[in-house]
C-alpha cells in the first residue's frame, strides 16, 4: 500500500537532487536552471500528495499557480542567460566570475 | 466581493497603471517616453503612499483572510512605496546620461512594488508566494537591465539562480506546513500550531521558509548574491535593491513569524538571533577590505539587516516596532548615500573607487560634510538617527532576556564603524590624488543634504515615527 509517506519520500529525494545540481554542477547553466525546476516539481509532488491526503484542495490551486510562476520564472532565467551569453560568449558556471563573491 | 477589491483598491491601481505604462511605452516606441514614464511612475507610486498614509484605517481582511491591510501592512507599504518613488527620480538622469534609460524600467519598478505590498499584507502562503514571486521576478530583469554589460548580466544570472533557489526553499517550507498544519490560511496555521505538541514536519516547514526569508533579506549565511548583484547592477537599480525590497523583505518576515508562528517564538526566536549575530559579525568584518563603494554598501546592508533581525528575534511587540522604526531609519540614510554615489564620477563616466574620495572634502565641504553625518548616522555613531535606530533595538532586545546578542551587537557596531569612518577619514584627511567631480545635479544634492539634515533634525523626536511604528507593530502581534 502507497502512503503519504511514499510521496513525501519522493518529493524529498527530488528536492535533494535539486540543491545538489545546483552546488556540485559546474559544467553549464541550463543544468542550474534545470535544478530549479526539479526542486519546484518535488515541492508540486508535496503539495498534491498533501492535498489528497487532506481532502483538501487548496493544495492543488497552490500547485497551478506554483506551475504557472515556474514557468515564467524559467522565462526570465534563460532571457537574462540569453544575454549573459551574447557578453561573455560562455555559459560554463565556472566562467560566471568576472565579480568574486 | 466589492469590499475585498475596496480593500486591495491600492494594488489594482498600482499595477493598472503599470500594464497602462507598458502600452504607452510600447505604442509610442522606443525610450523616448522613458523619462516622462519614469516621472509619473514615481508621482503615482507616492501618491499611492500617501493616500494609504493618510485614509488608511483599522484592520480589514479581504478575500476570506487571504490579503490583510493592517496598521503593520501600511507602515511598511508607505515606507516602500516613498522610498521606491525618491530612488526613481533620483536615478533617472544618470541613467538617461548612459543611455540605459528603457522605459521598461519603471514598468518593472512599479510591478515589483505591487509584488512587495502583495508580501508585506499577505495572509495565506500562497498570496506570500504570488506576492514574493512579482517581485523577485521583476528585480531579477531590472538587475541585468544594462544587456551590454557583462557585470550587470552576470548580476541579474546570479540573482536569478540564488533567488530561484530560495524560492523554492521557501516553498517547500510552505509544502511542510500546509501538510502538517492543513491549511495555507495564516489564521488557520497559528491555530493549529497552537494545539498540544508541535509536529515536526511543521518546525521542519518553519526552518525551510526561515531560511527562504534569510534570503531575501540577505542574512547570513544567504547572503552571498548580496555583493556581486550591488556591485554589478547599475548603481540607481542598486540604490533601489538596498532600499525598498528590503523593507518589503523584512515585513514579510515579520508577517510570517508573528501571523503564521507567532505560538511558536520560542522554536523560531534562537534561528533568528543566529542569522542576526552571523550578519552583524560578516557585515562588520568583510566590509572591511572593500575597495569598491557599492560592495561596501552592500556589505553594510548586511550588518544592517543583522541589527533589525535584532527586533524581530525579541518576538516582541515592542521588537516588531522597533524593526519597522529602524527600517524606515534606514532606508532614509541610504537614499541619501546613494545620492551621494549616484553624483560621484570622473569625466562623465561613473566612479565608485573608495580612494577617489582623497581629499574631497577640500573640493566640496557641503557634500563632504553631509556624507560624514550620513556616515556616522550609518555607523551608528550618537547623536545622529542612526544610532537611536539601534537604541531602539537593542531596548527590545534587553526587554526580551536577549541580554548576549545585544552585547554582541554592540561590539559588531563598534567593528563596523571603522569602515564607515575610514571613507571620512578618506575625504578629509586622504592623501593627494586624482580627484572626482561631482555630478552637478540640484535633485541629487537635495536629496544628499535633506538625508542628512533628517539624521541630524530627527533626533529630537524622530518625527514621531517610532509611536507609528508601535502602533504598526501592536496591529500585527496580538
Amino acid at each position: 500500500m502507497i502512503g503519504i509517506e511514499h510521496y513525501l519520500t519522493v518529493a524529498a529525494a527530488l528536492f535533494v537532487i535539486g540543491i545538489f545540481g545546483l552546488f556540485l554542477n559546474r559544467k553549464n547553466i541550463i543544468i542550474l536552471l534545470m535544478s530549479i525546476e526539479l526542486m519546484l516539481l518535488a515541492v508540486n509532488i508535496n503539495l498534491v500528495a498533501f492535498s489528497s491526503f487532506l481532502g483538501d484542495l487548496a493544495g492543488q490551486v497552490f500547485t497551478l499557480f506554483v506551475l504557472t510562476v515556474a514557468a515564467a520564472e524559467a522565462a526570465i532565467g534563460l532571457a537574462i542567460l540569453v544575454c549573459f551569453f551574447r557578453n561573455r560568449g560562455t555559459i560554463a558556471v565556472e566562467d560566471v566570475n568576472v565579480m568574486k563573491g | 466581493m466589492s469590499a475585498d477589491l475596496n480593500i486591495i483598491l491600492p494594488e489594482i491601481l498600482l499595477s493598472v497603471f503599470a500594464m497602462l505604462a507598458l502600452l504607452v511605452g510600447v505604442y509610442t516606441g522606443k525610450d523616448r517616453t522613458a523619462p516622462a514614464l519614469t516621472w509619473i511612475t514615481a508621482g503615482v507610486m507616492a501618491l499611492i503612499g500617501l493616500w494609504m498614509a493618510l485614509t488608511g484605517e483599522g484592520t480589514n481582511a479581504a478575500f476570506g483572510g487571504m490579503f490583510l491591510d493592517d496598521a503593520f501592512a501600511r507602515f511598511a507599504k508607505v515606507t516602500l512605496l516613498l522610498s521606491g518613488a525618491v530612488v526613481l527620480v533620483m536615478g533617472q538622469e544618470y541613467m538617461e546620461r548612459r543611455n540605459i534609460l528603457r522605459f521598461e524600467y519603471p514598468v518593472l519598478v512599479a510591478l515589483s512594488a505591487v509584488g512587495m505590498m502583495m508580501m508585506v499584507s499577505a495572509g495565506d502562503l500562497i498570496a506570500l508566494y504570488m506576492g514574493l514571486e512579482l517581485q523577485s521576478l521583476a528585480l531579477y530583469v531590472v538587475a541585468s537591465l544594462r544587456r551590454d554589460s557583462v557585470r550587470s548580466t552576470e548580476a541579474g544570472l546570479k540573482y536569478f539562480v540564488l533567488g530561484a533557489l530560495s524560492s523554492g526553499l521557501l516553498l517547500y517550507g510552505s509544502s511542510l506546513v500546509y501538510g502538517f498544519a492543513g491549511t495555507t490560511l495564516f489564521s488557520g496555521i497559528v491555530a493549529a500550531a497552537g494545539e498540544g505538541q508541535t509536529a515536526l514536519g511543521l518546525l521542519f516547514g518553519i526552518v525551510f521558509m526561515l531560511a527562504g526569508l534569510a534570503f531575501k533579506v540577505s542574512a547570513v549565511p544567504f547572503h552571498m548574491w548580496t555583493p556581486d548583484v550591488y556591485e554589478g547592477a547599475p548603481t540607481p537599480i542598486t540604490a533601489f535593491f538596498a532600499t525598498a525590497p528590503k523593507v518589503a523583505a523584512m515585513g514579510l518576515f515579520a508577517r510570517v513569524m508573528h501571523d503564521a508562528f507567532g505560538g511558536l517564538v520560542a522554536d523560531w526566536q534562537q534561528i533568528v538571533a543566529l542569522l542576526s549575530v552571523l550578519s552583524m559579525f560578516l557585515g562588520a568584518i568583510a566590509a572591511i577590505g572593500q575597495t569598491n563603494i557599492k560592495r561596501l554598501m552592500a556589505y553594510s546592508s548586511i550588518a544592517h539587516m543583522g541589527y533589525a533581525l535584532i527586533g524581530l528575534a525579541a518576538g516582541t511587540e515592542q521588537g516588531v516596532g522597533a524593526m519597522l522604526t529602524y527600517m524606515a531609519i534606514y532606508v532614509t540614510m541610504n537614499v541619501g548615500t546613494f545620492a551621494f554615489i549616484l553624483s560621484m564620477q570622473r569625466e562623465g563616466e561613473p566612479v565608485t573607487d573608495i580612494s577617489a574620495l582623497n581629499l574631497y572634502a577640500k573640493q566640496d565641504p557641503a557634500r563632504a560634510l553631509a556624507m560624514l553625518v550620513l556616515l556616522f548616522s550609518l555607523a551608528g555613531v550618537p547623536p545622529m538617527m542612526g544610532f537611536f535606530a539601534k537604541l531602539g533595538v537593542w531596548q527590545a532586545g534587553i526587554a526580551a532576556d536577549l541580554v548576549w546578542l545585544v552585547a554582541l551587537s554592540a561590539v559588531a557596531s563598534a567593528i563596523g564603524a571603522y569602515y564607515y569612518l575610514r571613507i571620512v577619514f578618506f575625504m578629509y584627511f586622504g592623501q593627494e590624488g586624482v580627484q572626482i567631480d561631482t555630478a552637478r545635479s540640484p535633485l541629487l544634492w537635495g536629496l544628499l543634504m535633506g538625508s542628512a539634515a533628517v539624521m541630524v533634525l530627527g533626533i529630537v523626536n524622530l518625527f514621531g515615527i517610532d509611536g507609528i511604528a508601535q502602533a504598526a507593530a501592536a496591529s500585527l502581534v496580538n
